[in-house]
């Protein structure tokens, strides 16, 4: 009796851990979406700030966070996927493998701060880019390059091997057989790394710091070597640089739900794209 | 033929530039450091105090700052291990199969949730919270910070923990539920133990995730630098020295390259912690 009596203690103990853990996610989530909500229109999303951000809307932000997402996905995406391609069908067990392994987890622990650095003192003053959008994109592009390689290559590796042989043993070359019965198959997981790759670069903060963002500028970018503002960093502007940082209170949250909007809604479309793509294929 | 070879070639490239990142980051971080080893010398690194700027000295040790990420990582991981290691286990053992696949995205959720986001939340409603329960001045002390990092850690340590649980064969489970041992003892007596290298490896992963964030804690810790072990004092770690500093100081200077420094010491720590924990999973983590 007093057995079956632990037996469920211990049950609900480890039950209580975990949805502690939810509660207090679902606190947060409703605790910005709460505050957020009614700071949230039309005029705070396509206006320009003005008083140095006190006031007016985060439009130059939205802007220079979509710019800075886009150039990271354009550079990191085509290295990734080659990487991928390269690890799944073409590498065999050697020493490049494992040291391209290794690196790309080195890659994936190395802090986000660090990315900020190291972008500053290549892009920034050894290539001269200056503080500007290029410089940043790169800097991300570094950072998001593991999660897209490691998704890509799980998606080239879920095609089965028999699609291959098919083209193999019709006497096409390897690269034929990886383009025309490989690639399509795998599109959809390709898809979902992209995506996840875009959320982590839309919501980091530390390595633009240090390479793009701009502290108030409320105009648009011209070129890819203008600096530009950006959802995460002008939040922290708001958050912690400001004179009056209780005044702006409802900026902030405004600005926090719409960047924790556009970094959900990147990983639940990544998660859509997956399910979708997985009840299309099935082998 | 030679087409092909080529398409290789072209592919091995690719595939190549993550060992290139990896060796320009170790070049760079060096290069931009490499003056300060000449003037004012290595061993001011090791200063019990961290005084940047200065009329009278300068000061650049980057023991309090060490001990700043030491204690934030240590207290962030004495709160989130026991309820990563417990709710891994509840949903890899315990949960029904439509509560599983509801709640791992769901924790996932929170692992997606950008740090910047969740450092205003710990500005807003959590320091605000220590402070009064706590009778405080302020709430921007080491214990606030490390339980936001708490909660950026407890995603990474629950998803490698429970991908460890899983691939305890379920032989052993069978075999150890047939001598009669109850559900409980089965889990904490044969699948745990099986799994521990793997929630080991898990636990490093989170706790090089907390070393190397950033803007958490540079929004909550309150950024003193100095040595201290009472978690109710305002504390700085070393990535928050770096952002905080880095935007003001002027290229070149020593201060310039003691930030480096401390970038250098943070990406040897967080490598080896990564290493190390890939190597115990290399080989101990699956069954086959």
């Amino acid at each position: 009796m007093t057995h079956n009596l632990t037996e469920k203690l211990v049950i609900s103990g480890l039950r209580f851990a975990t949805y502690a853990i939810v509660i207090v996610i679902g606190y947060i989530l409703f605790d910005i979406i709460w505050h957020g909500l009614p700071v949230l229109d039309w005029r705070f999303l396509t206006e320009m700030p003005r008083r140095g951000g006190a006031e007016g809307g985060i439009f130059p932000a939205i802007v220079g966070t979509i710019y800075l997402i886009a150039g990271t996905i354009i550079i990191a995406l085509p290295f990734g996927v080659g990487s991928a391609i390269y690890l799944s069908e073409y590498a065999s067990r050697n020493r490049l493998t494992e040291t391209i392994r290794l690196a790309i987890i080195t890659l994936a622990g190395v802090p986000s701060i660090v990315f900020g650095l190291f972008g500053l003192g290549l892009f920034v003053l050894y290539f001269n880019f200056g503080p500007s959008i290029l410089a940043g994109s790169i800097t991300l592009a570094c950072m998001v390059l593991p999660t897209i390689i490691v998704t890509s290559e799980e998606a080239l590796r879920a095609v089965p091997k028999s699609f291959r042989e098919g083209s193999l043993a019709l006497g096409t070359t390897k690269w034929q057989a990886i383009r025309t019965n490989v690639l399509p198959y795998s599109f959809g997981g390709i898809i979902t790394g992209a995506i996840l790759g875009i959320g982590r670069a839309a919501g980091e903060t530390a390595p633009i710091l240090l390479t793009v963002a701009a502290f108030f500028l409320p105009r648009l970018p011209k070129s890819i070597f203008d600096q530009v503002m950006a959802l995460p960093y002008h939040l922290y502007i708001l958050a912690t640089q400001h004179p009056d940082t209780s005044k702006v209170l409802p900026l902030q949250y405004g600005t926090a739900l719409v960047l924790l909007i556009l970094v959900l809604g990147l990983s639940l479309g990544a998660i859509i794209t997956r399910s979708h793509f997985r009840r299309k294929y099935r082998w | 033929m030679f087409k092909d070879k080529a398409i290789k070639g072209v592919f091995v490239g690719m595939a190549s530039t993550s060992i290139f990142i990896m060796l320009l980051i170790f070049v760079f971080l060096f290069k931009e450091a490499f003056p300060f080893i000449k003037h004012p010398g290595l061993s001011s690194l090791l200063d019990m105090k961290w005084v940047p700027v200065s009329f009278q000295q300068e000061r650049f040790g980057l023991l309090p700052l060490a001990s700043g990420t030491c204690l934030i990582t240590m207290l962030a991981m004495l709160f989130a291990v026991p309820v990563s290691f417990f709710s891994s286990i509840y949903i890899a053992e315990v949960a029904r199969p439509m509560e599983r696949e509801i709640l791992k995205p769901f924790i996932e959720l929170l692992a997606s949730i950008p740090s910047v986001v969740l450092g205003f939340f710990g500005l807003i409603v959590l320091a605000p919270l220590i402070k009064s329960f706590f009778g405080l001045q302020s709430g921007l002390n080491a214990i606030s910070g490390s339980i936001l990092l708490a909660l950026m850690a407890t995603p990474t340590i629950i998803s490698v923990s429970e991908d460890a649980i899983n691939s305890v064969p379920s032989s052993y489970k069978n075999a150890s539920l047939a001598l009669g041992a109850s559900r409980v003892q089965t889990i904490f007596k044969v699948v745990v133990p099986a799994a521990l290298p793997g929630i080991i490896a898990a636990v490093m992963l989170g706790a090089g995730r907390v070393i190397g964030e950033t803007m958490a804690v540079l929004m909550v810790t309150g950024n003193a630098a100095r040595i201290t072990a009472n978690p109710l004092e305002s504390v700085r770690t070393m990535t928050a020295t770096i952002a905080a500093e880095m935007g003001e100081v002027p290229f070149g200077s020593t201060h310039y390259q003691a930030l480096f420094w401390v970038g250098i010491v943070l990406l040897v720590m967080t490598f080896s912690l990564n290493v190390f924990s890939q190597k115990i999973l290399k080989k101990y983590g699956a069954f086959k």
